[in-house]
């Protein structure tokens, strides 16, 4: 019975995307690019809940996975002709290496969950904000490196001659497998341990779960997701490393809190509703027909927007739009009554 | 001499301590109200974008220049007050980590109007730009502004101090920085408290935004965005809860990239920001609770 109950908590955020991508199927190839995107925005909030959803633990070092994930499936699938044009400093070993679209997603999830396994393995010592800081270092190196570093990337060029390999299909699988993934391990016990260090981690210390640990697990999962979403990321888009710092570390992170960051549905729904109002307005700019009504608005108006929004959401309603839960069948049960008499009015 | 090494030259050095100065001043604004709020203000870097554009603005309107210095003073204070009320003050009572996305949030918002309003070429504050000359000082030839900026982060910080240790407020503002509920409880008034905080904070943003603008006249959106980031390691490096560790860990992360960057040559100097991260990494892992302090309660779960 339980387990039936709980089929719509996967249910809910894998149909959400899917109706992303089937939407996509029916608008313009250029209305496409905003569906596309957003299905690798999804993929990205995912990785960053399941460290931060789970463990209740800020950090800022996602981003830094998904720019090495972008960097090697990038790095990796150039076509060595272009590569000797375009990265003239590359090394002799990843000019002449090249592998196809499946292993590059393959092995920038395993970069990821190396680097991430890497930096956690000091970094998960720490908690409060010394965690949250040192993981906006670790960003802070990985920007820095990627700009200046010409034997392994393009520096401060953008990724171009990347294979353009995600399409709709490779953006809706990966996003779904993120959200597997991600659902997989929250209902496995160190998902469960994980959660529970969150909610009390002196009575987890007491059980005997090693709060390190899981973070560590949880960390590296979600290096490895976000390694895969920045495979994906860089086969979409000519990608360069100015776009994998500070903006998307923001928007992401305003994703999932604004979805609620409590849970796997949050992410989703964070991430579909805020890149969903962005790429409106950031179409607006060329004008689009709203109700046959015809409306432009000038360059910047989106990032606007998202501030405002972010910014009410918080104020409003801090936990997010699903307000950290999962999706779930109304039922009648008597805990549920006592929550809505104790909200305020 | 200690410092005849290297390319070490005491210009340099007068250099890497006004960058210090003017780090432990941002340092000292952002810890304030960190005390009293429990909030990390990301948002400090656009207080002082915001004052350099009235700086700007200043000089393109042939303003006198201690005008333009008030304009600048009074922008970043309404700003700070306005940011306060409308954002700061209804999340009080919430997470840690749901108020640094807010400050967030507000330094996305403030940084893409200014983009919008401004270009991406911003406009320029050009009128301290005479105080890059240098003065010569027995021989050594050191920067005016350096020296402006050692004096004026110097007098700010003794007054700090003497607000803090000698007056009500600053006693006040004190014991909200150590228990804000016992302190409310014995009497602390917190609008005020916070008020306080916000406004000093707001006014060394404004003195940080005058030094740095006379050394990038260019004003654009990212104004002081990279030096923000720097100084909130610097803090936390030096330990949050407290006024003074806050400020030497600001003045150390400013002092370094102030040095370090003056006597590399540009081919290491472009990865200083790694190596100085990666001190930050070291040090937080040896000292979570901060380089500079002694106590070592529980710190707040972000």
């Amino acid at each position: 019975m339980t387990f039936i109950r709980r089929i719509p908590e996967l249910l809910a955020p894998a149909v959400l995307v899917l109706a992303t991508a089937l939407l996509a199927f029916e608008v313009s190839t250029y209305l496409q690019a905003y569906f596309l995107d957003t299905l690798v925005k999804v993929a990205i909030v995912v990785a960053l809940y399941v460290f931060i959803g789970n463990s209740g633990v800020l950090s800022f070092g996602t981003i830094s996975f998904v720019a090495v994930g972008a960097w090697t499936a990038g790095v990796l699938t150039v076509p060595e002709g272009q590569k000797r044009v375009t990265m003239p400093g590359l090394t002799h070993f990843l000019v002449t290496t090249n592998v196809g679209n499946v292993a590059s997603l393959a092995l920038a999830a395993g970069v990821g969950a190396a680097f991430a396994l890497a930096v956690g393995l000091p970094l998960m010592r720490l908690s409060g904000l010394a965690a949250g800081i040192a993981t906006f270092a670790v960003l802070g190196i990985t920007y820095n490196v990627l700009t200046y570093e010409q034997s392994i990337g393009p520096g401060l060029n953008a990724f171009s001659s990347v294979p353009q390999t995600t399409g709709i299909w490779q953006a809706a699988v990966g996003g779904l497998i993120c959200v597997v993934v991600a659902y997989i391990y929250q209902r496995t016990r160190f998902g469960r341990k994980l959660r529970a260090t969150r909610e009390d981690s002196a009575a987890a210390a007491a059980v005997g779960i090693s709060t390190y640990r899981q973070r560590l697990l949880a960390f590296t999962l979600s290096g490895a997701l976000a390694g895969f979403a920045g495979g994906i990321y860089v086969h979409l888009l000519p990608l360069q490393v100015g776009g994998l710092y500070l903006d998307l570390t923001f928007i992401t992170l305003a994703m999932l809190v604004v979805g609620g960051s409590g849970s796997l549905l949050g992410a989703v729904v964070g991430a579909l509703a805020v890149n969903g109002i962005y790429s409106f307005f950031s179409a607006a700019t060329n004008g689009v027909d709203v109700l046959g009504w015809n409306l432009t608005v000038p360059t910047g108006t989106a990032e606007i927007v998202l501030g405002v929004l972010m910014a009410a959401v918080l104020i409003l309603r801090p936990s997010g739009i699903t307000g950290g839960r999962e999706f779930s069948l109304p039922r009648r049960r008597a805990v549920v009554d006592l929550e809505k008499a104790r909200a305020p009015t | 001499m200690i410092v005849a090494f290297l390319n070490l030259t005491w210009g340099t050095f007068a250099d890497a301590l006004a960058l210090g100065g003017i780090y432990a001043l941002m340092a000292v604004g952002i810890g304030l109200v960190f005390g009293v709020l429990r909030l990390v203000n990301f948002a400090y870097g656009q207080l002082m974008m915001a004052g350099a554009f009235a700086l700007a603005y200043g000089s393109q309107w042939g303003l006198p220049k201690w005008v333009s210095i008030l304009f600048c003073f009074a922008v970043v204070l309404a700003l700070s007050v306005v940011m306060d009320h409308l954002v700061f003050r209804p999340l009080r009572s919430h997470s840690p980590a749901v108020m640094l996305v807010a400050t967030f949030a507000v330094a996305f918002l403030l940084q893409n109007i200014a983009l919008l309003a401004f270009g991406s070429l911003g406009k320029t504050a050009g009128q301290f730009a005479e105080l890059q000359a240098p003065w010569d000082i027995g021989g050594v030839e050191i920067r005016k502004i350096a020296i402006i900026a050692i004096v004026t982060a110097t007098v700010c910080l003794a007054l700090l101090q003497l607000l803090l240790t000698r007056t009500p407020v600053g006693l006040h503002m004190r014991a909200a920085s150590m228990d804000f509920r016992t302190a409310r409880m014995l009497g602390v008034r917190a609008n005020r408290v916070i008020g306080g905080a916000v406004l000093i904070s707001g006014l060394l943003a404004a003195v940080a935004a005058v030094m740095l603008s006379v050394q990038d006249t260019q004003v654009t959106s990212t104004f002081a965005l990279s030096d923000t980031i720097y100084v909130l390691m610097g803090v936390v490096l030096g330990g949050l809860n407290r006024p003074i560790p806050a400020t030497l860990g600001g003045f150390s992360i400013g002092f370094a990239f102030g040095l370090l960057g003056g006597i590399l040559p540009s081919n290491q100097s472009q990865y200083l920001p790694s190596f100085i991260f990666a001190a930050v990494i070291v040090v937080l892992l040896v000292r979570p609770n901060g380089l500079f302090t002694r106590a070592t309660g529980a710190l707040e779960r972000v």
